[in-house]
């Protein structure tokens, strides 16, 4: 009887209109308490002194690289291979400054950790946890709704300052994008909102690992340094040692380039920026070594969007597989969990 | 069976080696304000924990309101409101905004809500809803407290040490709420401290719990029956010996009626009584020749309960 009983409510908690809400007796929508933490969250976070100076951060950024990529951007047009010339403000750059899709590529772990490092932690030793685990709610729906505000947030700040920088592009330069350079831009965001959600979910793991928000924060922060400074290094030297002679043959090369290309993708930053170039720029076929044979009989010209998407397809799947990773830990360690009063 | 609203059989935790909470067995009928006495690291709290499903027990059953606690939680928690030991709010929100949070997240529509949050921070003494609770008092944060549990209408209310930290008229206050509360809305109250005299003047009964066990249960009377055979009264009482005192004091007080043991150290006499006897303990002293300095019936805090209870066990 107990059994069937969970069967039946774990039944109505799949049921969408449940989760979506239900009436109460006098005819008004009573949201579930999920939309609520995430309604609450969002609202948190917008009113945080923390939000405001990520988001000074990223739109500073973002005008500079505007700023540089605008200042050179004759140049570039004439340069340009492609017709492709609306995209090149996110990855052109005079030389002063790093590209959007580079200050991206570097700002989108700071403001996933900004956002999540102190998701659990905070509200342990502020003594809220205990209170909110003690309403009839369901573990997973907190950090199910930590992780959802905050990646709500950072889609309205990415949408909104690729808006920006587009509409400033257009007014600057001119050229409207074709339908597909504006599909191109809005994949390219989606794909770096999933970029932060894998640093996002890093945090909230580490939230829920470490009771002290401070430390929490610095292993995050030392786990992107660790990707975007030492990593490189290491990978290098291994290279280097493992590097065949001048004369190897082809195949050897090959091999070699593979595997260095392989350790490389463990990075998430790696995975980003590959992806990101793919998409912003269509003239890049292959992310791998290509072989002569491969080239032969190849036409110069941009690929389509779907076969960009194609090529970026692995990439793609890192990443999510990256932050599914991070989630389902953070959710074994969370979901048995006692929960102490501080 | 179905009277009782906890019920919890062979309930066991263990963290590693060490046995927080070691076979217990407890029912509480409803209605009743239960006081979970003991000292810290008794393992109150983590009882309290596992009858929430904040925690899993290692062995035995918890039900609340006939619902397993461990394996339904949420079931249970739309029954019961929990104060935690060191509760915390939301410091940047007013104190109508965190009741508000917590009643939707009970699934109150917001104007349900704020109906409801407005007459409960009246109830408990609140009447400034929007002053920020970063800005509140120690007992003003306990009272919002007790507001945060009531607003989703439990059955049971579970509070954990809810006097700890307050100053005496406060937990003088929030005791007569809680007792009013039980009374008016027919509540069932678990409440766990470690000041006897605090809670023995609201609970109906007490359970004392040292090291995982629950030693005795019962209503104070009874209690200190279990405990202490038939010598429910202490009188202290400090004599001076004059050079007119002619007898042994002992022996007169110990011939009296009622009196079944006295013990003396230095100038200070405990007796034990089976009913008070103060004026007749007096009177003989001062008969006797002796000086009386000090005369007093023993109040019994829950140090001398253990201390008690530990002589007994250890002779």
């Amino acid at each position: 009887m107990n059994m069937s009983k969970t069967f039946t409510s774990r039944l109505s908690d799949l049921n969408l209109k449940y989760l979506m809400g239900k009436l109460s007796s006098d005819g008004q929508k009573v949201k579930h308490p999920f939309w609520v933490i995430v309604e609450k969250e969002i609202s948190d976070h917008f009113r945080s002194v923390r939000f405001m100076i990520l988001m000074g951060i990223v739109i500073l950024t973002c005008m500079g690289s505007l700023y540089s990529s605008l200042s050179n951007f004759s140049e570039v047009v004439k340069n340009s291979e492609d017709e492709f010339f609306f995209l090149r403000l996110f990855t052109s750059t005079d030389g002063a400054m790093p590209s959007f899709v580079v200050f991206l590529s570097f700002l989108g772990p700071l403001l996933g950790i900004g956002l999540g490092f102190d998701a659990i932690n905070s509200e342990q030793n502020s003594g809220t946890l205990s209170r909110i685990m003690s309403q009839p709610i369901h573990r997973d729906n907190l950090i199910n709704a930590k992780f959802l505000g905050a990646l709500i947030v950072i889609s309205i700040l990415f949408f909104a300052l690729g808006f920006l920088v587009m509409g400033f592009g257009l007014f600057f330069i001119g050229i409207p994008p074709t339908a597909e350079e504006f599909l191109r831009f809005i994949c390219f965001t989606i794909i770096s909102i999933l970029y932060v959600a894998f640093w996002l979910n890093l945090a909230i793991l580490f939230s829920v690992k470490f009771r002290q928000a401070s430390t929490s924060a610095l292993a995050g922060i030392g786990v992107w340094l660790f990707f975007t400074v030492f990593y490189g290094l290491i990978v290098n030297l291994i290279a280097k040692a493992k590097a065949p002679a001048q004369f190897a043959p082809p195949e050897v090369v090959i091999k070699y380039q593979v595997f260095v290309k392989n350790l490389m993708s463990i990075v998430p930053s790696q995975l980003y920026s590959d992806a990101t170039t793919t998409l912003l720029r269509p003239s890049v076929r292959s992310l791998g070594p290509l072989t002569m044979e491969q080239m032969a009989g190849a036409i110069p010209n941009p690929i389509p969007l779907g076969q960009s998407l194609l090529l970026v397809w692995p990439q793609l799947t890192g990443l999510i597989a990256a932050a599914v990773l991070c989630f389902a830990l953070t959710y074994h360690m969370f979901m048995r969990r006692e929960i102490r009063s501080k | 069976m179905a009277d009782h609203i906890i019920e919890l059989s062979g309930l066991t935790k263990k963290y590693g080696d060490f046995v927080a909470v070691n076979k217990l067995d407890l029912k509480i009928p409803k209605g009743e304000i239960f006081g979970l006495l003991g000292p810290n690291g008794a393992g109150k709290s983590t009882t309290i924990l596992m009858l929430l499903g904040l925690t899993e027990p290692t062995a035995g059953s918890v039900k609340v309101c006939g619902i397993n606690s461990t394996r339904e939680p949420v079931e249970v928690k739309k029954k019961v409101g929990y104060l935690p030991e060191n509760l915390g709010f939301y410091d940047d929100r007013s104190g109508l905004e965190n009741l508000v949070y917590t009643a939707k997240l009970n699934q109150m529509t917001e104007q349900e809500a704020k109906e409801k949050a407005r007459s409960l921070l009246e109830r408990v003494g609140l009447p400034d809803v929007h002053k920020k609770t970063g800005t509140y008092s120690r007992g003003m944060r306990q009272r919002l407290g007790l507001a945060d549990v009531l607003i989703k209408s439990p059955e049971v209310i579970i509070l954990d040490e809810p006097t700890l930290g307050i100053d005496p008229k406060g937990v003088q206050e929030l005791l007569q709420l809680i007792k009013q509360l039980s009374k008016e809305d027919g509540l069932t109250v678990l409440l766990s401290s470690h000041h006897l005299h605090q809670v023995q003047k609201v609970c109906d009964r007490v359970g004392l719990f040292v090291n995982g066990k629950l030693i005795a249960e019962g209503d104070i009377a009874s209690l200190s029956t279990q405990l202490f055979g038939r010598e429910p009264i202490t009188i202290e009482a400090r004599v001076i010996e004059h050079s007119k005192s002619k007898k042994d004091v002992e022996k007169v007080i110990s011939k009296l009626r009622h009196v079944k043991a006295v013990q003396k150290n230095e100038d200070t006499m405990l007796i034990d009584c089976t009913e008070d006897v103060t004026n007749e303990i007096a009177q003989s002293i001062i008969t006797s020749g002796f000086g009386l300095h000090q005369l007093y019936r023993r109040e019994y805090g829950l140090d001398d309960i253990y201390q008690r209870y530990f002589e007994k066990n250890q002779v």
